[in-house]
């Protein structure tokens, strides 16, 4: 931040004023900003959690996770997304070495990665719900349909950003905006696998143990 | 669930004529009144053919000094409307008494006491703090604007659409007649069916996305753009109860966020947080709510906290006493306010052990807010002090908040609190602590930075008048209500039984008229001021000798704030500026980039506003069209790659001899 050192300077040659100074370059601000967004968002699920650990006994009589979660089957469906995040660090290494077709490739292939975890996530919901496991039977499932839904709609919201990036991408290629952008895009990435692995231990995995 | 209502129209929801409120005559004469006035205020624009002026400079405006005065108009606004429901609450317990069912029927009443605390927090406090950050904070960190200029505007336009939602439910339909943090199972849909409490949601999701993003925005902004050899302990005190302000932000409002998602839940799609039945837990909201809501009231008054440190500073003539300490105490305040949240609700049945912690950590943080007032007040001993109206407010302050400090010392002892919890002694001591610490705090903050925004002071004389008139109908308003608490008399009653009461309410009710005049003669003074310009002008930019940054630029700033980036040797840039014989520079002005304004915010919050309509209302179809295209608007809007512009070297020399033209006016005699 400060290139001039105070103390160095005699109190009659005070610089107090940069002359030539350089035009801040856009966006040096933006890896910060998006940090502390993904931290006030990571509240959101930590209160979310907070529910789920509250209410995640509550059953109401109703179905306990052992009547309901198919752990084969969320298995599938975790590394579906942790294989999103391999693909989406090949697609920021693509964007590194300035490769526009390789990133884009990869970018695809993520967004397959995340259609195919959003898919298996719903089909997992809608079995649950033809069981009479609706989000309204339980405080427990209440909470767990909205911690895991949430979830998902943020992998859905990251899709149509990749989407979105590509088509920017193909528009005006690997310039500095849309490098920010993919930098941006894959913490978001990113921090929803770290979210979902605490979804799979704390929700599927020690709700089998409940 | 909303689909076995059959009340729901496909097109309009449940929207009907009869939500519109024609047999209240209170509240028809009410919407006349604020029809005819806007009407005046349309008028006029277009009279004089201001809405061109408006958008371009203003509406669109991503300057951060333009964004920041359109907060604390806001803030203004919403004090009127907030005061007439204080003033209307304070009647109705007046003359309830004997028998007399007063002028408010309870169904109205209850809406009364919501709007007004909800308002007065989420649409007063918060625009004025966050509009008076906006403003100075980069000024005073010698930065050309916040990190994110566009997202600064968006934010400004969520908090005005979600004051336009609670404005909204004056006139169609209700609002809320659950007190201000709206507990379940009361605020569910079982026993709150109406649209009152959806509007009460949809107002603070809306306010609360453009809060988060305005803190996240300033955070970045002081981390990231401090002039160079500005380090964390050169920051002025006032940036510092800033940064830590946003952190709390940051950190608390995604908890409201998400706890009134979990509440929209429960009431839209019949799920069971926070039922009595299914395994729901009410307390859970209890608990969640108050973690929000405690550090709230520290994102309140830190700000307040920073411009008491700054006024008393310049007006003693003096450094501050005590920088360091204050700056730990201001941290460690900001760590402690998120420990305590369960003092609210003490009276559960946590257990002895639980209420002991929290009621020791809620006395702990007494300890730093008094090294504050010990540092103000050294900071006025021996110093040549000047009682302009900012310093007035400041001695206002410490005297006021002490006391209100010490009954909320009272408040953290568990079993104090089993007998004044919901008393009208709790009412008085956080009206002691808001209005004394952070009312006061903002009036010193507008009258203090009030000629740097727009070159000349504000009235001194119609300043004293208000001032007077707001200190002692504070004490006269409030005093009595901690008696009453102390009688055991509860919150929010609409009719009182005991005779021997009303004297108190009846002084409590003189104590808001007085205020009322306060009011009115703050607006006198933005009046007088402003017809009395010239009288009042400052060329100097600097009219109160001050210490910080943004008294080394003109008044008002030009739109890049500083030709050239200042270089800070000193806590008290400014001063150490005048000491060492800064000479301003004249000429070698280098262009500056500076972002472009954009209506992108004002659309996208526009979006936002007609989807919470259409969710409180249960139109369906508009909810999902709205929704479809406020997302698609702000995806249109990133394919938008050209929002920088250039201020020419040439015009920041015009700008600037301009300004040398202006000090060598003051210069001759």
């Amino acid at each position: 931040m400060s290139e001039v050192s105070a103390a160095a300077q005699p109190d009659d040659k005070r610089v107090f004023y940069l002359e030539n100074e350089h035009p801040h370059a856009d966006g040096g601000s933006t890896a910060l900003g998006f940090w502390i967004y993904l931290m006030s968002d990571c509240l959101i699920f930590a209160m979310l959690f907070a529910a789920y650990g509250v209410l995640g006994g509550n059953y109401a009589a109703g179905p306990s996770p052992k009547d309901l979660f198919d752990l084969p089957l969320v298995a599938v469906n975790t590394s579906m997304l942790l294989l999103s995040s391999l693909t989406n660090g090949f697609a920021m290494l693509a964007t590194a070495r300035g490769r526009v077709a390789a990133t884009q490739l990869w970018l695809g292939v993520t967004i397959l990665f995340g259609l195919a975890f959003v898919g298996i996530e719903l089909r997992e919901f809608a079995h649950m719900i033809g069981e009479g496991a609706t989000p309204q039977r339980s405080a427990f499932l209440s909470s767990f349909f909205t911690l895991v839904g949430t979830h998902g709609l943020h992998v859905t919201f990251g899709m149509i950003w990749m989407a979105t990036l590509m088509v920017q991408i193909a528009q005006r290629g690997l310039i500095e905006a849309n490098r920010r952008r993919m930098m941006c895009m894959s913490m978001f990435w990113h921090f929803l696998d770290i979210i979902w692995i605490g979804v799979f231990t704390f929700v599927y995995l020690m709700g089998m143990l409940r | 669930m909303q689909a076995e209502s059959p009340a729901v129209h496909f097109l309009l929801g449940r929207f009907t004529l009869e939500s519109l409120p024609i047999h209240e005559p209170i509240l028809v004469v009410t919407f006349l009144v604020v029809a005819l006035l806007g009407l005046a205020l349309v008028g006029a624009i277009t009279w004089y053919r201001l809405w061109g002026y408006l958008w371009r400079e203003w509406f669109t405006s991503v300057d951060h000094k333009r964004i920041g005065v359109m907060y604390l108009v806001l803030g203004i606004v919403m004090l009127l409307r907030g005061f007439s429901d204080a003033i209307m609450m304070r009647l109705q317990q007046a003359i309830a008494f004997g028998g007399s069912e007063g002028y408010l029927p309870s169904h109205h009443y209850d809406q009364v006491f919501t709007a007004h605390g909800v308002i007065m927090i989420f649409f007063v406090a918060m625009p004025l703090i966050t509009g008076l950050m906006n403003f100075v904070v980069p000024l005073q960190i010698g930065a050309r604007d916040v990190a994110f200029p566009f997202l600064n505007n968006f934010s400004f336009w969520m908090t005005t659409a979600g004051a336009v939602i609670v404005m909204m439910s004056l006139f169609v339909g209700e609002f809320a007649k659950t007190g201000w943090l709206a507990y379940p199972p009361l605020s569910g849909i079982q026993y709150s069916p109406d649209v009152g409490v959806d509007y009460y949601i949809w107002a603070l999701q809306v306010a609360g996305i453009g809060t988060t993003l305005s803190g996240i925005n300033l955070v970045a902004t002081i981390l990231k753009m401090r002039a160079p050899g500005m380090t964390m302990m050169r920051m002025p005190v006032f940036t510092w109860t800033a940064l830590c302000s946003n952190i709390l932000i940051v950190a608390t409002f995604p908890v409201l966020t998400a706890t009134l998602a979990l509440l929209a839940l429960d009431r839209y799609l019949g799920m069971n947080f926070f039922t009595s039945g299914l395994g729901g837990n009410p307390m859970m909201y209890v608990n969640l709510i108050w973690i929000w809501g405690h550090p709230e009231v520290y994102i309140l008054v830190l700000p307040a906290f920073g411009v008491y440190s700054e006024v008393a500073a310049t007006f003693s003539g003096k450094r501050l006493f005590g920088y360091t300490s204050m700056v730990y105490a201001t941290v460690v305040i900001t760590i402690l306010s998120y420990l305590v949240w369960l003092h609210h609700f003490f009276t559960m049945g946590s257990g002895a052990s639980v209420n002991s912690f929290f009621g020791i950590a809620t006395m702990i943080i007494s300890i730093p807010t008094g090294a504050k007032i010990f540092n103000w007040l050294f900071t006025m001993y021996r110093g040549r002090i000047r009682f302009e109206e900012p310093m007035m407010w400041t001695i206002a302050f410490m005297l006021t908040f002490a006391i209100g400090g010490m009954t909320g010392v009272m408040l953290a002892i568990p079993p104090a609190d089993f007998v004044l919890h919901n008393s009208l002694f709790l009412v008085a001591h956080f009206h002691n602590v808001i209005i004394g610490g952070v009312v006061f705090g903002m009036f010193a903050g507008i009258s203090y930075w009030f000629p740097k925004a727009f070159g000349f002071r504000l009235d001194p004389f119609w300043g004293k008048v208000s001032f007077w008139f707001w200190v002692v109908g504070f004490y006269v308003a409030f005093m009595p209500l901690y008696l009453l608490g102390l009688m055991g008399v509860t919150r929010r009653l609409r009719v009182f039984d005991d005779p021997s009461l009303q004297i108190w309410f009846v002084i409590a009710g003189c104590g808001a008229f007085l205020i009322l005049l306060g009011i009115l003669a703050f607006l006198v003074q933005i009046y007088v001021s402003i017809r009395d310009r010239e009288r009042l002008a400052d060329v100097t930019g600097d009219p109160w000798n001050g210490r910080t940054l943004e008294w080394s630029t003109s008044s008002p700033p030009p739109a890049y704030n500083f030709a050239f980036t200042p270089v800070v040797h000193d806590n008290d840039a400014w001063w150490d500026m005048k000491r060492h014989g800064y000479s301003r520079p004249l000429a070698g002005f280098n262009p500056i980039v500076v972002p472009r304004n954009t209506g992108a915010g004002v659309i996208l919050a526009a979006l936002c506003t007609i989807l919470a309509v259409a969710l409180i209302w249960y139109v369906w179809w508009l909810a999902a069209l709205s929704f479809v295209a406020a997302i698609a608007f702000a995806i249109f809007h990133t394919f938008d790659y050209n929002r920088l512009g250039t201020v020419a070297a040439e015009e920041i020399t015009g700008t600037e001899s301009e300004r040398t033209r202006l000090l060598a006016g003051t210069a001759a005699p």
